[in-house]
């Protein structure tokens, strides 16, 4: 396979993965923002904008924060870089050059996806709208990951493919604990009463994790439970642990087609200590913020050695 | 311009009746209900967006892909008709070739004074770096596109030779998946050539032009400027069908005397390389200093018998239009034999006598630019305005030799599928052929474009021209 394809593999799905990470954000704020008065719904709308990386360019264009400001913001504004319509762009650009890599199947879901989206957001999205959109953007992004599962081959294409989705998953889920993080120290969570479990909830929203964690702990919500099953938690697929564990199989699958281990492949093993053997009470004792942060440049820095190790760009 | 009373179609008689060839297609059309076609009309359309089978169009502002429209109805050739257009093809096509290897070689044809040297000379595709050169296999141009028109029973004309890199072959195939899978039935009882083996037809004349460098089976790459190019689609189409690489500029680089691609594994010789980019994008070293495209020192590698370029660098000298004009002389220079095919009627406006005739007659001649392609640059004289006449003339009486004039043909019409039933509109034929040391080999079908407004003589896809499925019927 050519570098330049694998390369339009690798970032179609880490757009892609993004592109619905950024949906879930904005669901997560929506439903917060019901259920606040102005005041902090607006301090919600700026902690979306926040979480998604976007506050530079936002107060670029906007001093307030409302709600129909920021969807449309995150979703479709032209002035955004990192806008949802740009991202799925920038899936269907990479399918395009990697049109022969990718099945039929593939290729037409992400095609159709795309130009739904497109077409809705071809206006400003309203409050009766906004919600169909998100949906939208992760019904599309099942869809492509399902057309993925039953069709393509099982050849380094696809390993590409999942190690991009495994890594851009990983960091979403890291940067969002890292901005919320102060909500979940163990000194803050004493406190209990000024925060409701409302914000707990939000955490959880944003990682489409509210209902699993409920079901794996019996409704019982706290701090050290949460920050537990969204780093370590093997059964969570947004778990930090989940998503270094599919990188790793990846990886592992690439070397096995090549022949040889890459420089990835060691860096992974490095990292290996630092996540597979980690407990919540050694990341507490080290400091999340520290953690967090640590295993985001090992994220980067797999990344990097993929690119080189299979020859990307050069 | 208004329809010619005299125009020919291609389904009926001027009494009505219908002609052989599309009897049975006649016969099936008047037992569907009018909805039911209507309503396939527009499931093609939905099948042919979510494919992703676009084109883009050239000046467009947002550089989006817009669909070229499709008609359902198909263009219908009788078996013996096809015989007959594929001799004169393959024949033009011989000639073509050796023409070509003579331009670049003892120049025969202009020592006999049959064409004049200036020809190529002034020629910007004419390229120095081919002379004393022969491409692998002897073969110039690998694949060709001779566009056909018709205005009678036996009246067909080639229009132009397209020698350089035809497009339009992906429409052609899909065409033929969409027709079949929306009229299943029209394909039992009609019985038409195939035209779904191409690709492999393709992979194989290919093959058989490998290099002599070659080692074991030989890898070949589809060559494209990107997905930015308006016809990205097909590149891509042709390499998946062919099980080739889809390669940029950037995929390759020159090592030790082989053209490698850059794969996850290093590079990796390339023995075939089919581009679809122009001569002036292979080499940087050769051809465009200037040119951050292209892959450096591959003319080297090329004339060193380490890679096939198809179609050959230097093809496009047969793309202009001058060249066209002396085509009936070429093919009787390199066959000895008359033009099974002819030429349509040419006035050269670099010659004084032809010249004054065509500023006398502007209203009811085509001129196009000798370079010119795609519909643009031309002038189509019963239908300008009088002032688009007078600026055109300025520009032909300033630069003449930069021009032909031909006279307005009355182009054959196909039905097509309206909201009003069927109606007659002019059209073209591109077949596709493809030129191996082996053989000759033309594809029973081809591409044929349609004028979608009505009366209009214009069918090229960058002007709102549509394409239609093409049937040979077999014997």
């Amino acid at each position: 396979m050519l570098g330049r394809t694998a390369n339009g593999l690798f970032w179609m799905f880490r757009y892609l993965e993004r592109a619905e990470n950024t949906a879930r954000l904005l669901d997560a704020g929506l439903r917060m923002a019901l259920t606040r008065d102005l005041a902090s719904s607006q301090e919600e709308w700026r902690s979306v904008i926040q979480t998604a990386g976007q506050k530079t360019s936002y107060e670029k264009k906007f001093d307030t924060y409302t709600g129909s400001q920021t969807w449309n913001f995150i979703l479709r504004d032209k002035e955004n870089p990192a806008s949802v319509m740009q991202m799925l762009d920038s899936v269907r650009t990479n399918a395009r050059l990697s049109r022969n890599a990718i099945s039929s199947e593939l290729w037409e879901a992400i095609n159709e996806t795309w130009m739904q989206i497109k077409e809705m957001l071809s206006r400003p999205v309203t409050q009766s709208t906004v919600g169909q959109v998100v949906t939208a953007v992760r019904r599309g992004g099942t869809l492509v990951h399902g057309a993925m599962a039953g069709s393509m081959l099982r050849s380094e294409g696809y390993h590409f493919a999942r190690a991009g989705t495994f890594l851009e998953r990983g960091e979403s889920t890291a940067r969002i604990l890292d901005i919320k993080y102060y909500l979940l120290l163990p000194s803050f969570s004493y406190v209990g009463s000024t925060h409701d479990t409302g914000q707990w909830d939000t955490v959880l929203r944003s990682v489409s994790g509210d209902r699993g964690y409920r079901f794996l702990n019996a409704g019982q919500i706290d701090a050290r439970g949460i920050v537990e099953f969204l780093l370590l938690d093997t059964r969570f697929p947004r778990s930090l642990a989940f998503c270094h564990a599919s990188v790793r199989e990846n990886l592992r699958s690439l070397a096995k087609i090549h022949g040889v281990e890459a420089r990835s492949n060691l860096l992974m093993r490095e990292a290996d200590t630092r996540i597979a053997d980690m407990t919540v009470d050694a990341v507490f004792e080290m400091g999340l913020h520290r953690f967090l942060i640590e295993y985001m440049n090992s994220n980067a820095a797999i990344a990097a050695a993929i690119a080189e190790d299979y020859r990307f760009t050069g | 311009m208004a329809d010619t009373p005299d125009k020919f179609d291609e389904m009926q008689k001027p009494d009505g009746s219908i002609r052989t060839a599309y009897g049975d297609y006649n016969s099936w059309y008047e037992e569907q209900a009018p909805d039911l076609l209507r309503r396939k009309h527009f499931e093609a359309e939905g099948s042919f967006r979510r494919t992703g089978i676009t084109f883009n169009v050239y000046g467009e502002n947002e550089a989006e892909e817009r669909l070229i429209p499709f008609d359902m109805v198909p263009r219908v050739i009788a078996a013996g008709e096809w015989r007959k257009l594929t001799k004169g093809i393959e024949q033009r096509v011989r000639a073509l070739n050796a023409f070509m290897y003579d331009l670049y070689h003892r120049q025969e044809i202009i020592r006999a004074g049959r064409v004049p040297e200036r020809l190529f000379r002034n020629n910007a595709a004419w390229l120095p770096n081919m002379v004393g050169f022969t491409p692998p296999g002897g073969v110039y141009t690998h694949i060709v596109g001779i566009d056909l028109v018709r205005t009678g029973p036996d009246e067909w004309f080639v229009l132009e030779d397209n020698a350089r890199t035809p497009s339009g072959v992906s429409y052609m195939l899909e065409n033929r998946e969409t027709m079949m899978s929306m009229f299943p039935e029209l394909f039992t009882r009609m019985g038409v050539e195939p035209v779904s083996d191409y690709p492999r037809r393709l992979a194989k004349s290919l093959a058989a032009c490998a290099p002599p460098a070659t080692k074991g089976k030989p890898v070949v790459a589809v060559l494209t400027p990107g997905i930015y190019n308006s016809a990205y689609f097909e590149h891509a189409f042709l390499a998946d069908q062919m099980g080739a690489e889809l390669v940029e500029g950037t995929d390759l680089r020159v090592i030790d005397g082989r053209v490698g691609m850059r794969t996850t594994r290093g590079f990796q010789p390339v023995d075939v390389i089919y581009r679809r980019v122009d001569d002036d994008f292979l080499d940087p070293l050769s051809f465009n200093p200037n040119s951050v495209l292209g892959i450096p020192g591959i003319m080297d590698v090329y004339r060193a018998g380490g890679v096939t370029i198809a179609n050959a660098p230097g093809t496009g000298v047969c793309d202009d239009k001058a060249i066209y004009s002396f085509m009936p002389e070429i093919v009787e220079f390199y066959t000895g034999e008359k033009p099974l095919l002819p030429n349509v009627q040419t006035w050269r406006c670099s010659e004084p006598e032809s010249l004054a005739y065509v500023l006398d007659n502007l209203a009811e001649l085509v001129v196009k630019e000798v370079h010119g392609s795609g519909g643009y640059g031309m002038l189509i004289g019963p239908t300008a305005s009088r002032r688009e006449i007078a600026d055109f003339r300025r520009k032909l009486q300033s630069n003449p030799e930069n021009y032909i004039a031909q006279p307005t043909l009355a182009l054959s019409t196909c039905p097509i599928f309206t909201k009003k039933g069927l109606a007659p509109r002019h059209v073209d034929l591109r077949p596709f052929v493809l030129v191996s040391p082996d053989a000759i080999d033309i594809t029973p079908g081809g591409l044929t474009r349609v004028a979608m407004k009505k009366g209009s003589l214009v069918v090229n896809s960058s002007q709102g021209g549509g394409t239609k499925d093409t049937w040979v019927l077999k014997d």
